[in-house]
């Protein structure tokens, strides 16, 4: 048994550990290892188009993540003060919004908002006194809408399920002792909610930053880190797509680990 | 932008607080009873994320089904009809929802049978204090970027990798890219972790009294397992069966890249569909099928699990 673990764990580790190993290969040839380089590195951080989608991705995770972790927060404790009924819908909602398939979700954002800019445009340009009416197109904007829809699903279940581990007592006990609502919540709610809020927060990142599917049917003419990546792997396998990868999995791996640390109280999933 | 929700839900707060401090001075200026405050608040917490899924679930759904019975337009994208063309076209695409149909329920199986024993033994055999550096070792690739992750098998089982050593050992022209083989691999390698994680936490949760009692009655380690051990962890199976098989039903990056357009599915048909051949309308139709089905794939998974819920209930007392 200890043998077949063994097995697995080599399994989920080798391909990892061989994209790290070429990332620092000399030559260009992917099946031998010629000697040790870190010129990958300095073409793939030399590279202007590769920095931007970088940039977008980071600008657009956090946005998202952000966005995810507060709006979350409020509905998670939000769908605590509501009736069975509308939490059931709620609850609902917000599972379908993880269960539907992220290439529905990406097909389904651009119709709909192809469909809506087609309506907006011409209103605001028969409107708007200047020249040059404001245009809303696909871009930063639909790919952190579409993020916060999965990440907000994500960071309320995290919270909800914090919220329901909390004992009711002692918020009772601070009530009792005539804490306004305001006071109880953050003495006593907040500071328990905390450590889940941080680590949604993380996973939201770390899903935005790693996602391709939705933002390649949302993201307009902009370009995220893994819209580019993929880009470059149809072009054909080069080591600097090792070291591009490698920066990306010690990025998401550091996450993680923040994240579960945060979560270590919990030992159910995510 | 970031900052500006969090403003107003500390003004909103702040006003609650004020708001109290009111009616503890009976001095009822504010015309709102604390029934009325109280809902005003909690649809005040509710309402982003309401306005979130109105307007990124609901109302994009709506669009796709309406296009769906639409038809394409001459220069690609949508034109407004009522047919119901698109899903009688169904059939033009069975090899994309053939594909999809055997590799889903099968990676998903074979998942199972690599993660059971490995979550068996994190539960039940690995020493507490080793437990949750391997647990998060299991954990830690589901949340890496999946495109790096494959992309990784892709260099492994290219022409460079794997059948480039076996020419060495004198096996030639062996072709392992592009191959079922190869879309099943990177489904397994995807999507261990997420089947390893609830059988590992429904087997932690197992009462190991239960073991021991069974043992002290004389039942040999086998029938142990299978009287008491894997019954007690179906909830679990259930769970990752339902998760991963119906995460593989919208998968695109892994056939897209180890199958290389020869083993595709619907989600690759999609993007075809959506981004080259821009007939927006049989895409859509193609995309509410696909919920459809997952909806299905749900109800029935969670039909059996409440099944296997009620007979462990059962057993137990």
């Amino acid at each position: 048994m200890r043998g077949l673990v063994t097995a697995v764990y080599l399994f989920l580790y080798t391909p990892i550990a061989l994209v790290v190993l070429f990332s620092f290969n000399a030559g260009r040839n992917a099946s031998d290892f010629t000697g040790f380089s870190t010129q990958w590195y300095g073409k793939a951080l030399s590279n202007t188009f590769l920095m931007e989608a970088l940039q977008n991705s980071l600008i657009i995770a956090l946005t998202s993540a952000a966005l995810a972790a507060i709006f979350g927060t409020m509905a998670a404790l939000g769908m605590e003060r509501l009736g069975a009924k509308t939490r059931a819908v709620f609850d609902g909602l917000f599972a379908a919004a993880i269960v539907v398939p992220g290439v529905v979700i990406g097909i389904a954002t651009l119709v709909a908002l192809v469909e809506v800019f087609g309506f907006i445009n011409p209103a605001l340009a028969a409107i708007w006194p200047g020249n040059q009416p404001p245009k809303l197109t696909l871009g930063y904007g639909s790919i952190i809408a579409a993020h916060g829809l999965f990440t907000m699903a994500l960071v309320t279940m995290i919270v909800k399920a914090r919220i329901a581990s909390l004992g009711r007592d002692i918020v009772e006990a601070s009530s009792d002792l005539y804490a306004t609502p305001l006071t109880t919540f953050r003495q006593i709610v907040l500071p328990q909610i905390l450590p889940s809020i941080l680590a949604g927060f993380l996973l939201a990142f770390t899903f935005s930053f790693d996602d391709f599917i939705i933002a390649f049917f949302v993201a307009g003419s902009n370009t995220t880190l893994p819209i580019y990546v993929f880009a470059s792997i149809r072009r054909g396998v080069t080591p600097e797509i090792n070291a591009i990868a490698t920066m990306v999995l010690i990025a998401s791996l550091a996450l993680i680990l923040i994240a579960r640390f945060l979560m270590r109280e919990r030992t159910t999933t995510t | 932008m970031t900052s500006l929700p969090s403003c107003n839900a500390s003004s909103r707060f702040r006003e609650e607080a004020s708001l109290l401090v009111v009616t503890n001075q009976r001095t009822s200026r504010m015309a709102l009873s604390p029934d009325t405050r109280k809902r005003l608040i909690t649809a005040a917490l509710v309402a982003p994320a309401s306005a979130w899924l109105f307007v990124f679930l609901v109302l994009p759904f709506i669009a796709i089904v309406v296009f769906s019975f639409g038809e394409r337009a001459p220069e690609g994208g949508y034109q407004a009809a009522f047919t119901f063309a698109q899903f009688a076209n169904l059939g033009s695409r069975a090899a994309a929802f053939k594909n999809t149909l055997v590799l889903a329920p099968i990676g998903s199986f074979v998942c199972l049978l690599v993660a059971y024993p490995v979550a068996y033994y994190l539960a039940v055999k690995v020493s507490p204090q080793y437990r949750l550096l391997l647990v998060s070792l299991v954990v830690v690739p589901f949340w890496t970027s999946l495109l790096v992750r494959t992309y990784a098998w892709m260099y492994i089982l290219g022409a460079r990798g794997i059948p480039h050593l076996l020419e060495f050992v004198g096996i030639e022209n062996v072709r392992l890219l592009n191959t079922p083989g190869a879309v099943l691999l990177g489904i397994v390698y995807g999507y261990l972790p997420l089947m390893i994680m609830p059988i590992y936490v429904s087997l932690e949760k197992l009462d190991r009294r239960l073991l021991e009692a069974s043992a002290d009655l004389g039942a040999r380690p086998l029938s142990t397992f299978f009287g008491i051990t894997l019954p007690l962890s179906l909830p679990g199976v259930m769970t990752g069966v339902a998760l991963v098989t119906i995460l593989l039903l919208g998968e695109y990056l892994i056939p897209q890249l180890l199958g290389g357009g020869k083993v595709f599915f619907i989600g690759n048909a999609l993007v075809d569909l959506f981004l080259q051949s821009r007939n927006w309308p049989f895409g859509s139709a193609i995309a509410v099928t696909l919920v459809v089905v997952v909806v299905i794939v749900l109800l029935v998974a969670m039909r059996i699990a409440w099944r296997v819920a009620g007979t462990r209930q059962v057993d137990l007392v």
